[in-house]
């Protein structure tokens, strides 16, 4: 089970959060053509190691917020708040 | 190939069953084939098999990294069934459950095909109300469906609590689904095609591809380069980390499944028995284990591990259906990493790189697909455009926005 520290409410278990998928994926402008918004609304980097992905608190304080995750190890390496930059996180994997 | 049969075991048998002799080569990877598969699991070998077989395309490798049937074909709960919603799924799926009818006489290896049904249960009368019209959709596709009473589902299943916390009010039953044995798939369709002069390679992995311009040429392998104008990955949870190395971006997430089995007991259990609502299914296999499945761990993974909440959610779901089992124990828990796209439905067909095919998507109901996954990429790759019952599940689905959702006869929500 992920323990996930909300920002705003501290460690609490897995079963609390609501995954919402990958993070910083930046909406396309009005005039952008089908691939561009097939690309945004269907492609995904689904990384194998470092990801950044959104969290949503919902059986706590009900706040989105991003953490940076490693896919292989499940390894918490960072929460930080929305509208954050994406820090750069390197995961001790190999 | 040696047949197997009732004189060639007799025969074994006099011998001690001492002679039986290897089953499948153990080659050395050639410089180069007409076609490479990326993938040892079902799909991948499936391809390999229909390849030698209908099109006569024989000098293919299969290049597997870890060893054969080991990912997602050797981890799935093995349940067969083609009671999908939309016609293009249907087709789809009735004509892998055809091959499946026909697949051990096909293969000269038994698959241990089970057609003991698979039932499907409402929980509330508007749950019943859908699966209604799930019913009428798989009758108008022409598969065999049917709704049963509560008790006609007592008959069927005596261990079924009716009057749990969420009470029983009907169901649905499949009578063609059922289960085979997964072992034996792989290893029947790696037999088949090895007799056909394919080279299965295991402990190879493929690490990058070789292109020119925008055609493929070949892979880069950790047991060095293999050249091939024409490359089918069919890699299932890895897709995305595979089609990345190309620049290829793909609508595929990479989520945990998992799976169990308790301890074999007396035949108890004479169908499956799936509740989409409270996100269970078990079955019995052949050798008495209860096979346990439910709902995938609702974010990304590459672990090939579950967590705890979700077993523990499956499990209680199940004792709270059958309360018999409770005194059961667990003997194996486990997880695959199955590839989910956003409309359920899986991606085949050709890609924007020339010569690169790909086989992926099935999310967590790709075992069911596997003889027609194979069937219908080799025809996809000897025929260079898609074939007719997978036309619809290309990836420029996504674009156009005629997606085929799926998502209810995934049978469990994921």
């Amino acid at each position: 089970m992920l323990q996930i520290a909300c920002p705003w409410c501290g460690v609490r278990d897995e079963e609390e959060f609501r995954f919402g998928g990958e993070a910083h994926v930046v909406r396309p402008p009005a005039g952008a053509g089908d691939a561009q918004w097939a690309d945004y609304l269907f492609n995904r980097t689904n990384a194998r190691g470092v990801q950044y992905e959104r969290w949503l608190h919902g059986y706590g304080c009900g706040r989105w917020f991003n953490v940076a995750r490693d896919t292989v190890t499940h390894e918490i390496l960072r929460v930080y708040r929305m509208g954050e930059p994406k820090p750069m996180v390197q995961s001790e994997q190999p | 190939m040696k047949r197997y049969s009732f004189v060639t075991l007799a025969a074994a048998a006099f011998t001690g069953h001492r002679r039986w002799t290897k089953v499948w080569r153990t080659p050395q990877p050639k410089p180069a084939y007409d076609v490479v598969i990326v993938g040892g699991g079902g799909h991948g070998l499936a391809t390999a098999y229909y390849l030698a077989r209908k099109h006569g395309i024989r000098n293919v490798a299969v290049l597997e990294k870890g060893w054969l049937g080991g990912g997602n074909t050797g981890r799935n709960t093995q349940v067969i069934r083609s009671n999908y919603f939309w016609p293009e799924s249907a087709a789809f799926y009735e004509h892998s459950l055809r091959l499946y009818e026909g697949l051990s006489p096909e293969l000269n290896f038994n698959v241990m095909l089970s057609q003991h049904g698979i039932l499907t249960l409402a929980h509330s009368d508007h749950e019943l109300e859908s699966l209604r019209r799930w019913t009428n959709a798989i009758l108008i596709n022409a598969i065999d469906s049917e709704v049963l009473t509560v008790a006609q589902i007592r008959r069927l299943v005596p261990l079924l609590n009716v009057d749990a916390r969420f009470p029983v009010r009907g169901g649905f039953i499949q009578r063609r689904g059922g289960i085979s044995r997964h072992d034996a798939v792989a290893w029947g369709f790696a037999r088949a095609a090895n007799a056909l002069g394919v080279d299965i390679v295991q402990q190879c992995e493929v690490t990058g591809f070789l292109t020119e311009g925008d055609r493929v040429k070949g892979v880069e392998t950790t047991r060095g380069r293999i050249m091939s104008d024409r490359v089918v990955l069919s890699v299932a949870g890895h897709t995305s980390v595979l089609a990345g190395k190309l620049g290829l971006r793909l609508p595929i997430s990479s989520m945990a499944l998992q799976a169990m089995v308790s301890e074999p007991i007396k035949p108890c259990l004479d169908t499956v028995v799936l509740s989409p609502v409270i996100h269970m299914y078990v079955s019995q296999s052949d050798r008495g284990e209860l096979v346990i499945g439910g709902g995938a761990d609702l974010y990304t993974s590459y672990a090939q591990r579950g967590g705890l909440t979700v077993l523990q959610n499956n499990i209680s779901a199940l004792l709270e259906l059958f309360p018999a089992f409770t005194r059961l124990r667990l003997m194996r828990q486990w997880a695959g990493i199955v590839d989910i796209t956003p409309d359920t439905t899986p991606i085949m067909g050709k890609t924007a790189i020339q010569g690169l095919y790909i086989n992926a998507g099935w999310g967590t109901g790709g075992y069911k697909a596997i003889p027609a996954g194979g069937d219908t990429m080799a025809w996809t790759v000897a025929n260079d455009q898609p074939h007719p019952l997978i036309r619809r599940f290309g990836l420029d689905r996504f674009a156009s926005g005629s997606l085929i959702d799926e998502g209810a006869a995934a049978g469990v929500a994921h």
